[in-house]
């Protein structure tokens, strides 16, 4: 399973906007924003159900005050 | 009388627990070790968790500390009104466990700043009884995860209930919304900070002894109780 974590929109994500600039540096055009995050690679049994891959996305690999995220499930 | 036996956590990576100890000890109180893999407080009356860089920081700041073993009666006797001080990753430690509201995340231009500030305390608390509301100290801060950040509904509950502690008198360093350098929890006997008063607590070592205060507060707290 995929869990992918972002800072939420309204959260300064000052790594983000350092390399947003540093591809102006490069002179890549046309890349508005960039925001930086966290991608978990977990393998799981069949036996752990949607709801309990949720609560260790929600628990533990994002905060929710500051995070958000997207579980998925992949063969 | 007793002395009030405030426990110090050490984690795989903290840094400040010899100092906490100290500031402990210079305030009266009898400093007690406590291991991050021990869920045992034993039998302290209050909780320093210090600063540092516990677990590497993997993760997120504190995240990995909040859920390590000791956590879990320090959370539990923090809800019944033990007294806790987080200082720095302290500090981040107890916001990822729940024990107070928001997140500390990376400075704003991610510079990391290892500087005296100076702090204004604005709330009596288990930690502060001792200084007047009002009173401005000063302490160093050395963090580069030290952005105090919350909902705006979390931010305006905190102004409206006392309960922002203390407040950079500056612009803060970090960018930390509505300068906020330190919170408590609703009965204000948790209380978490970024900048770190156990270093201000010889002229010797520090920058004055303004830091102190929190220890003395505690202490005198306990012994009163007792």
């Amino acid at each position: 399973m995929i869990v992918d974590v972002l800072p939420k929109a309204e959260i300064l994500d000052p790594q983000g906007q350092a390399v947003a600039r540093a591809m102006g540096r490069l002179g890549v055009a046309g890349v508005a924003d960039v925001r930086q995050g966290k991608h978990f690679e977990l393998e799981v049994d069949d036996t752990v159900g949607d709801a309990e891959l949720e609560n260790i996305a929600a628990t533990l690999l994002a905060n929710p005050v500051i995070e958000e995220w997207v579980v998925r499930r992949v063969s | 009388m007793t002395g009030a036996r405030i426990g110090v956590i050490t984690f795989p990576g903290t840094l400040d627990d010899v100092d906490a100890a100290r500031a402990v000890r210079y305030a009266g109180g009898e400093a007690v070790e406590l291991w991050h893999d021990d869920a045992d407080l034993r039998g302290v009356d209050a909780v320093v968790v210090p600063g540092g860089f516990s677990y590497g920081d993997y993760l997120r700041a504190g995240a990995i500390a909040a859920r390590s073993p000791v956590m879990g009666p320090v959370v539990e006797a923090g809800r019944a009104g033990m007294p806790v001080l987080g200082i720095c990753n302290g500090f981040q430690i107890l916001c990822e466990a729940g024990l107070l509201p928001g997140a500390l995340v990376r400075n704003q231009g991610l510079r990391f700043v290892c500087r005296e500030v100076g702090l204004r305390v604005e709330a009596a608390t288990a930690w502060t009884a001792g200084f007047t509301v009002g009173q401005d100290i000063r302490v160093p801060l050395k963090s580069g995860e030290g952005r105090y950040v919350a909902d705006t509904a979390t931010l305006d509950a905190l102004e409206a209930e006392g309960r922002v502690v203390f407040r950079y008198t500056e612009p803060a360093p970090n960018g930390a919304l509505r300068d906020i350098a330190g919170i408590s929890s609703a009965d204000g006997r948790v209380v978490g900070l970024m900048p770190h008063p156990e270093h201000a607590i010889d002229a010797l070592t520090g920058p004055g002894t303004d830091g102190l205060g929190l220890f003395t507060s505690v202490v005198a707290g306990l012994t009163t109780a007792a």
